[in-house]
């Protein structure tokens, strides 16, 4: 049944789909998952901060940010963002920032939502006792985060958030929508020169089940590996 | 050195803290007792402002605790307390947990503070356990570390919240003879426990708390010998029985 395929278009296409294009993907991906988890730690101690003013404005962000759909968020940001670096800078016109910024920056906003859920369920997992004991050895209320809390909320976390960062590195895909050369748009865009459509479509499903299967089994057993004895 | 004066408390409409008094001097160790609920773990724990109280005042070395303009974190830092639960950092090596606040919080070296780390846990007799995780250790292990880890930070008073209630029986006496060497050598002590041996032996009074008061605020062999209250003497005939 694959008489009629030409699989060599995948050999000749393969440094613009990986030099290319995974690049850009995992790129993207590190970098928006850096900025998320940073976010969104920041966004988890704003809602359990007890502070309604500090709160409120986090748990409304997060549950925007949840009920939209991404792909929406992309293309406003993408729009949006100059106009929001012109109104910032008060410069004359819109800032150009580029594809990739906007969807950098797209994608560490909504995904910090989702990693703040995770950091708020992995500092409410940590026992009050141990804030505490470091309150009583008169750790000021960032100490007692910083050395006490978020260090074990991230390790209880951590294959949490890892399965969070492989579906991030899916979800890169929809930057499509902005004609990006990420690794399906690589893909895509050899497709539709070349008139090999299955052949890229299944080539590139098949490349990014292999790295989302091998990045959960390693999550697995890091889970094993990191649990803190208690 | 510690002077509590008519603290009282409520959680919404409960008051579980009713016009409490007592003090303890330099030098004096203090047990405090009473059934479950009498509110006596709520009463130390404000001594160092981990629970807020609403009215009364309570003064540690002349700083007020309840003042708004006091700096909770540097009084926190000269009142070493012990949890019911321990409460080791679980992700850091016994030496960490030693040394940790005694860089972070006092600013000392990190030489200084590991020979510190070093020299508290000879005495409480686990140097052999310093680069092991608090995971590693039995709770009778845990809680000396915990006494080590107050000790590091040179308290001029230590809090006992409960040290032994969440121990095996056989770890509770390693754990009151640190205790009792500790009264020995003149620490300032204020302990909440249910071990009346401990008390008989080193405590100079005892306070014998009960719904949210205090009772009787007593000498302790005449707390022992001739309990004023009847709320006391019923508290006793019952854990003294056996």
């Amino acid at each position: 049944m694959f008489s009629n395929f030409d699989f060599d278009v995948i050999v000749r296409s393969l440094p613009y789909l990986f030099y290319d294009g995974m690049t850009f993907t995992l790129t993207l991906t590190a970098l928006a998952t850096a900025g998320a988890i940073v976010f969104g730690t920041l966004l988890a101690l704003m809602r359990l901060s007890g502070l309604p003013p500090v709160a409120l404005p986090a748990a409304g962000y997060v549950n925007l940010m949840r009920s939209v759909p991404l792909v929406l968020m992309i293309f406003w940001f993408y729009f949006l963002v100059p106009y929001i670096g012109q109104w910032i800078t008060g410069a004359s016109r819109p800032i150009q920032v580029g594809a990739f910024v906007s969807s950098l920056v797209t994608f560490t906003l909504f995904e910090a939502a989702f990693f703040c859920e995770i950091m708020r369920a992995g500092i409410q997992s940590i026992p009050r006792g141990q804030v505490a004991a470091a309150q009583a050895l008169g750790m000021t209320y960032p100490q007692t985060m910083g050395y006490i809390v978020l260090p074990q909320a991230f390790r209880n976390m951590l294959p949490v958030l890892l399965t969070q960062t492989i579906i991030l590195f899916q979800d890169t895909s929809l930057v499509y929508v902005l004609s990006i050369t990420d690794f399906l748009g690589a893909a895509s865009k050899v497709a539709q020169r070349d008139g090999r459509l299955v052949e890229m479509y299944l080539f590139a499903a098949a490349v990014y089940f292999a790295i989302s299967f091998a990045a959960s089994l390693f999550v697995r057993r890091l889970q094993r590996r990191v649990a803190i004895v208690r | 050195m510690i002077t509590i004066s008519h603290v009282s408390k409520w959680y919404r409409d409960f008051q579980v803290l009713k016009d409490c008094s007592t003090d303890v001097e330099k030098g004096e160790v203090v047990v405090v007792c009473g059934p479950s609920g009498s509110g006596k773990s709520t009463l130390i724990k404000c001594v160092n402002g981990l629970e807020p109280f609403q009215g009364g005042t309570i003064t540690v070395a002349g700083i007020s605790v309840g003042d708004r303009k006091t700096d909770l974190p540097k009084l926190r830092a000269r009142i070493g307390m012990v949890f019911q639960h321990f409460e080791l950092f679980p992700h850091l090596t016994v030496t960490r947990n030693l040394v940790l606040a005694q860089v972070k919080v006092l600013g000392r070296g990190k030489m200084e503070s590991e020979q510190r780390a070093m020299q508290l846990l000879a005495r409480v007799g686990l140097a052999d356990h310093a680069r092991k995780y608090p995971g590693e250790l039995s709770g009778g292990q845990q809680q000396r570390v915990a006494i080590a880890r107050a000790l590091a930070m040179d308290p001029i008073a230590m809090l006992f919240d409960e040290p032994t209630s969440a121990l095996d029986p056989e770890m509770i006496n390693e754990v009151l003879d640190v205790m009792v060497a500790l009264a020995a050598d003149g620490m300032t002590m204020m302990v909440v426990t249910h071990e009346m041996g401990f008390a008989r032996k080193v405590a100079r009074r005892v306070v014998f708390m009960d719904h949210g008061e205090v009772v009787e605020d007593a000498p302790t062999a005449e707390f022992f010998g001739q309990p004023r209250s009847e709320r006391a003497r019923v508290f006793l005939s019952k854990i003294l029985q056996h």
